[in-house]
């Protein structure tokens, strides 16, 4: 049995991998560049665990020295950080962030259904105006949009900055929907009418379970958009420290310069905490959805 | 048969009153309208429910559970409610009425936040800046002719031209070389490189402000690294963001560091669909390592190559964040981008800042056109 079993994979690996002198440049390279790629993350974390004083008086390479000296390490600066608006800021981005991203896949899904399973005049037209839409960039948006927002005083308004995400995320939402649920074979569909199901049946207990996939996909996609966006919240939350959102937050705090180098660190790492959470727990979803943004306008 | 039952019940054929179609024509156009208003029209219900809970100073756990609730029970329970008054109409009305309750909404959406913003906006560039008035084309000959916008044109160019080019050939050369380690070691540098994609730009820039710490000499220790590196080399420490012009490569730097790792995700998966077979066959007719890339790897991967490409050229064409949060746009460092969101936010000059928005849309159409065509035709295949 075993010997079956080894030729088998050594059959299923024709290249050369792994171990081997041969490969000793190659894993030097990406070494290189790994640890390149690393360093700048890897100081600001150092940093943002280090006393207040030694932040300012010495580079984060000097923890090397002292690696096992419990006076090298402190939680202070994060404590400090959520004290003084971070964690204020956290709810801010969540309140901001989850309807941001639930309203257009809600919204996107139903339209998504009505273009690949229902019939009805000027079907193909609305469908290619909408996905041409995303050429449109967000920039566009904003002088108007404010505009109206400022007229009707709801700038600063959690509501306003979830129809703006809305909005600007649903050219490709209901375009990646489209195509996925169109690709649905249309005999599960058509079996489900028969039996009785109404659109409304088919949509909630048949197309939306099996789309799941695809609206995993884009909703990490937009929730990595929504949390990690500064314009558009720096537009339509403006300059009101209640309603600040962390990316604001934190562009506030590093305009402060050297009087704020103690708690820059911990509050940068405060921002990405979450999104690092869905890069780790997530990751095969997250690198779908960051493929499938690749047509965003 | 194991139907359940309440479909069983709406399998009956109910007696239907006769339809009147000609006379009802009006009335179901009327009511396609209706239907997609009603999600918007609650939408703005929501807005006075949540103005007011901010207003009283609530908690802040109880906010975001309004937000919730709102979200994703309220958008869900709207469609519900529309498709059930719809079922209220006579069948063949509310067949004809059903589509655009589920259509409308995303229609009033996009009309209201895309379609007549553009418009709009194109509108706004031919006014001046407190939009008052029509000026012709002077914004336009305004951003074209003066140096401040003409330096920010050229430094969006290079931007445009340098970090796709790093990105793509880092992540092509990455994704190659990863290819040949141990399953382990690969995905472990694969995770180090596609990293930075989670942190946002905001993020980045705090990030990189520290690898570029400067301080001037006798104002203490140089805590940046490349200060602290050059130090070690024997140089005075150096304000890397204020050395023109290279500190717009400084700065670029930030946006490859963040998009390599997407060029190598995207890039690493088409490699490995390249066949073994073409590499062994070349490796066979005596290529080399290089040749049999160049040769082999590279054409089957070319497409790929190219979405990647404009993606991170539309991507690094937007951009504000890093320039505006690390110099300002000062020191020439300026980008269109930028620049647009400082005319129209700081100084309210409405006309500038929409014909700078337009420059950035017009510039988008071509590269983007290409890339969703490319798009459909690897959907197609699959």
């Amino acid at each position: 049995m075993t010997t079956t079993e080894t030729e088998h994979v050594a059959i299923e690996v024709p290249k050369e991998k792994g171990g081997g002198l041969k490969n000793l440049p190659v894993y030097l390279a990406v070494g290189v560049i790994a640890t390149l790629w690393t360093i700048p993350s890897l100081g600001l974390f150092i940093s943002s665990l280090r006393e207040a004083r030694s932040i300012r008086a010495s580079g984060w390479w000097n923890v090397f020295g002292h690696l096992f000296d419990a006076t090298t390490w402190t939680l202070q600066n994060y404590r400090t950080a959520l004290d003084q608006g971070f964690g204020n800021a956290f709810a801010n981005s969540l309140a901001v962030t989850i309807p941001a991203v639930v309203i257009p896949i809600t919204i996107a899904a139903f339209a998504a259904y009505a273009f690949a399973w229902m019939e009805f005049p000027g079907r193909n037209v609305l469908f290619v105006t909408v996905v041409g839409l995303m050429v449109v960039p967000l920039q566009m948006a904003l002088i108007p949009i404010l505009k109206i927002y400022t007229t009707f005083n709801i700038n600063g308004t959690f509501p306003a900055i979830w129809l703006a995400h809305a909005g600007f995320g649903l050219p490709l939402a209901v375009y990646l929907l489209r195509n996925y649920m169109g690709s649905l074979p249309s005999s599960i569909i058509e079996s489900a009418k028969i039996d009785g199901a109404d659109h409304f049946m088919i949509f909630s207990r048949l197309v939306v379970p099996l789309s799941v996939p695809v609206l995993a996909s884009f909703a990490i996609f937009q929730f990595l958009w929504v949390w990690n966006d500064y314009l558009v919240a720096l537009i339509f939350l403006g300059n009101n420290p209640k309603v600040a959102v962390l990316t604001q937050s934190l562009a506030t705090l590093s305009g402060r310069g050297e009087g704020a180098l103690n708690l820059l660190p911990a509050a940068a790492f405060v921002t990405m905490i979450l999104p690092l959470f869905v890069f780790f727990g997530l990751q095969r979803f997250f690198v779908r959805g960051l493929t499938a943004g690749s047509v965003k306008g | 048969m194991t139907t359940p039952p309440v479909l069983e019940e709406e399998r009956v054929p109910v007696p239907r009153p006769p339809e009147e179609p000609a006379t009802n024509a009006f009335v179901v156009w009327l009511l396609r309208f209706g239907s997609a208003l009603v999600v918007p029209a609650v939408l703005v219900v929501f807005f006075f429910t949540f103005t007011f809970l901010r207003d009283e100073g609530v908690n802040k756990l109880l906010q975001v559970a309004v937000a919730l609730g709102v979200g994703i029970i309220g958008v869900w329970a709207l469609f519900w409610g529309m498709d059930r008054m719809v079922s209220l109409l006579p069948r063949r009305a509310a067949a004809a009425v059903r589509p655009f309750a589920f259509v409308g909404p995303a229609i009033v959406l996009l009309a209201f936040y895309l379609v007549y913003p553009a418009v709009n906006t194109a509108i706004l560039s031919l006014q001046d800046a407190r939009s008052k008035s029509f000026v012709g084309f002077d914004n336009y000959v305004t951003i074209f002719t003066k140096s401040h916008y003409l330096i920010s044109i050229r430094n969006s160019i290079v931007w445009v031209v340098v970090v796709p080019f790093l990105a793509v050939v880092v992540g092509l050369a990455f994704a190659t070389l990863a290819d040949r380690l141990s399953k382990g070691a690969e995905s472990l540098s694969k995770s180090l490189i596609f990293l930075p994609m989670a942190i946002s730009f905001v993020g980045a820039s705090v990030v990189w402000g520290f690898v570029y710490y400067f301080r001037a000499p006798g104002y203490g220790a140089q805590i940046g690294v490349l200060n602290a590196v050059w130090d070690g080399l024997g140089g005075q420490p150096i304000d890397w963001l204020r050395q023109q012009p290279w500190n717009n490569l400084f700065l670029m730097v930030i946006l490859v560091w963040l998009q390599t790792g997407f060029s190598m995700v995207i890039l690493s998966s088409a490699i490995k669909s390249v066949p073994v077979e073409l590499q062994e066959a070349a490796r066979i007719d005596g290529a080399t390592e290089w040749q049999s890339f160049r040769r082999v790897v590279f054409p089957v991967i070319f497409s790929t190559v190219m979405v990647v490409w404009t993606t991170v050229v539309i991507l690094v064409w937007k951009t504000f964040d890093i320039v505006f949060v690390m110099t300002g746009g000062r020191d020439g460092t300026q980008v269109v981008a930028e620049t647009m969101v400082r005319e129209f936010f700081t100084n309210r000059n409405n006309g500038i800042g929409a014909a700078l928005a337009l420059v950035l849309f017009i510039a988008v159409v071509p590269v983007l056109a290409l890339n969703v065509k490319r798009f459909r035709a690897e959907e197609a295949m699959r």
